[in-house]
């Protein structure tokens, strides 16, 4: 799930000042960093996803508080209505309202995909910070959707990281990654995702619009579209409990 | 004595009711021990063949794997030492490392278990051979189900992507280099069979396995810690249990089929014994006690048992010896229906017990069976007997 909001804290942005010059690497890991937390938020996003033989859509509700706590239910469509999801630290479980069943995801339920989509359980479980686990080098700079934006390659520290490279676009002023690919030790692309739009709510910039695609996956990736949000909303305690995912 | 041979001779004296009685009897009598025989044969077949190319001679599980339950694949790798070292370096054992993938055929996502086994080792039938000496940067070999599934064929490349021992992604392409046709399933469905050493490096691991195949015949060497040691009764109880079930299934159609000839035997017995009532009257009258008659019907009745299996033996012994040389071709596809490994044909076993254990059984049916109409003889009055009254 923090995947998912993963595009959304990514994305949280405070409005920054113009970077005329090029930052250093690990300072735009930073910026990255701070805006991937943005306190509470409530949002509502639309899951399109593009697979080999057709297109379905999902519309999804979440709340997260900080890091480690998020709800998600889905809303759309009706067969998949009163699905749940919750993510407390590294666990996480679903709910199923067909089977009124919960389920805790791990081990290798984990490299499933989420309804289909490009996105794996540990796609979303994913919640490192940039700079605790990569060396990050300025490659160069491009435009991306009418954007100055640097290209920064990663290269994992750590040995215990999922990617053992990225390649990230980040906006230089905003601080918004708009374009970023993740790699396999052996070089091979694994997973892209690729920014179409960026909207500004509440002063922060946010990526409305994200494709989310499994490289080796035939299909054109699975689309974000965000509907809503709402920062520093209350969000009760209570929700970030298995006992909600039934009600 | 005289019993027997007024019974033996009554009995021909029936004539074509009697052999009909016989024939009908006959009949449960080998499809009885034909389908026994096919289900005992089925087991052994299968479970030779499950040791030939699976289970070896027994298995050394590293604690904690379950094959059933992925959850515990993860982290169900440990480092060869001691005697399970020495028992792979002299060629005794085949280690096997299993680790999880993904693989895209076609763009597709399937997952897969990765499985690395020496293309040297000779402690199994399995065609590891095909995976030396290959140009190919990741040479793999699939089961034909695999294969099916999958839409891979010999020579075809695949992408697979798996987490390395830090839990690091990496992706790769293989090249299928040979298809192999199995029976068993186990073997199959989902695998995929790497060069051990490449998928150690793969991996990122060195001289590391998550089970250790024995060679056939050596069982257990010593308690190796870390290890759990499954012998063949734990690696074959499945199929035993499948077996069984089946063989319980089938004892339904044998209850049928004995239940159909009993009957007809009943009520042979019972039609006798009125037909009879004034020859029971005059060996009554005779001297011949009420025990005696009884007898004499019962053994009446018991010789159908024996007659058929003599009937039995005469066309059954040819048609069983026939299915043992030639064996019994299933259907394309219903060998795979059965969940295990069992081969296109099956060759039905047949043991002294089961031929010998069925014709007492079969006989003890039919001595209680025509026992029972004969009771009413022990009330019977001979004045009335030989009036012709019941």
């Amino acid at each position: 799930m923090n995947k998912i909001l993963l595009f959304l804290s990514f994305t949280c942005v405070l409005t920054a000042p113009a970077q005329a010059q090029t930052l250093p690497a690990d300072q735009i890991l930073d910026r990255i960093d701070e805006n991937a937390v943005a306190g509470n938020r409530i949002s509502v996003t639309e899951m399109i996803i593009h697979s080999r033989r057709a297109t379905r859509t999902l519309k999804l509700k979440s709340w997260v508080q900080g890091e480690d706590k998020a709800f998600t239910e889905f809303l759309e469509p009706a067969r998949e209505r009163g699905t749940k999801m919750l993510k407390l630290g590294d666990q996480l479980w679903t709910y199923s309202p067909d089977a009124d069943r919960t389920i805790s995801i791990s081990g290798h339920m984990l490299r499933q995909s989420v309804m289909g989509s490009d996105l794996s359980y540990e796609d979303m479980m994913e919640d490192r910070k940039l700079r605790q686990v990569y060396e990050a080098t300025v490659v160069g700079e491009e435009r991306l959707i009418d954007r100055p934006c640097w290209v920064l390659e990663l290269k994992a520290k750590a040995e215990a990281v999922a990617y053992y490279s990225r390649k990230i676009w980040v906006d230089r002023e905003r601080f918004v990654l708009l374009r970023e690919v993740r790699f396999a030790k052996s070089g091979r692309q694994l997973k892209t995702l690729e920014v179409k739009s960026v909207i500004r709510a509440q002063n922060r910039w946010l990526q409305n619009d994200v494709v989310f695609k499994d490289a080796l996956k035939a299909g054109d990736g699975t689309e974000f579209i965000i509907r809503s949000v709402e920062f520093d909303a209350a969000i009760p305690e209570s929700l970030f409990t298995k006992a909600s995912l039934r009600k | 004595m005289t019993i027997l041979k007024l019974a033996v001779r009554n009995l021909l004296g029936g004539g074509m009711k009697s052999w009909l009685n016989a024939v009908v009897l006959s009949l449960a009598y080998v499809t009885i021990i034909w389908t026994q025989g096919l289900y005992q044969g089925m087991d052994r077949q299968v479970s030779r063949t499950m040791i030939d190319a699976a289970v070896g001679g027994g298995q050394y599980w590293v604690e904690g794997y379950d094959p059933y339950d992925p959850f515990t694949l993860q982290d169900a790798r440990l480092k060869l030492t001691g005697k399970l070292e020495e028992l792979a370096q002299s060629g005794e054992a085949a280690p096997v490392l299993i680790v999880q993938g993904t693989i895209y055929p076609n763009g597709r996502v399937q997952a897969a278990l990765l499985k690395g086994i020496d293309p040297e080792q000779k402690v199994l039938m399995f065609p590891s051979s095909f995976l030396k000496d290959s140009d190919s940067e990741i040479p793999a070999l699939i089961g034909s189900r695999m294969a099916q599934s999958t839409g891979l064929g010999t020579g075809d490349t695949v992408t697979v992507r798996w987490r390395d021992v830090h839990g690091t992604f990496d992706a790769q392409d293989l090249q299928v280099v040979q298809v192999m046709t199995t029976s068993i399933q186990t073997i199959d469905i989902g695998q995929i069979w790497v060069p051990l050493k490449k998928l150690e490096e793969m991996a990122g691991v060195e001289n590391e396995a998550t089970i250790v195949i024995v060679k056939k015949g050596l069982g257990q060497a010593e308690d190796v810690p870390g290890w759990t040691f499954r012998d063949l009764d734990f690696l074959l109880q499945d199929i035993h249990q499948i077996v069984k079930s089946k063989t319980v299934g089938a004892s339904i159609f044998y209850a049928f089929l004995l239940f159909l000839a009993m009957l007809a035997i009943f009520n042979t017995q019972v039609l006798s014994i009125f037909r009879r009532r004034k020859e029971i009257g005059t060996l009554m009258a005779l001297g011949m006690t009420r025990g005696k008659v009884i007898a004499l019907f019962t053994v009446e009745g018991a010789l159908h048992a024996i007659l058929a299996a003599l009937i039995g033996a005469v066309y059954g012994i040819p048609l069983l010896a026939y299915f043992v040389a030639k064996g019994l071709g299933l259907p394309v596809g219903t060998a795979d229906s059965f969940g295990f490994a069992m081969s296109e044909k099956l060759f039905p076993t047949y043991s002294a017990g089961l031929v010998i254990g069925t014709t007492v059984l079969v006989f003890i049916i039919t001595t209680i069976v025509s026992f029972l109409p004969t009771r009413k003889i022990a009330k019977l009055k001979p004045t009335e007997a030989l009036r012709g009254k019941l």
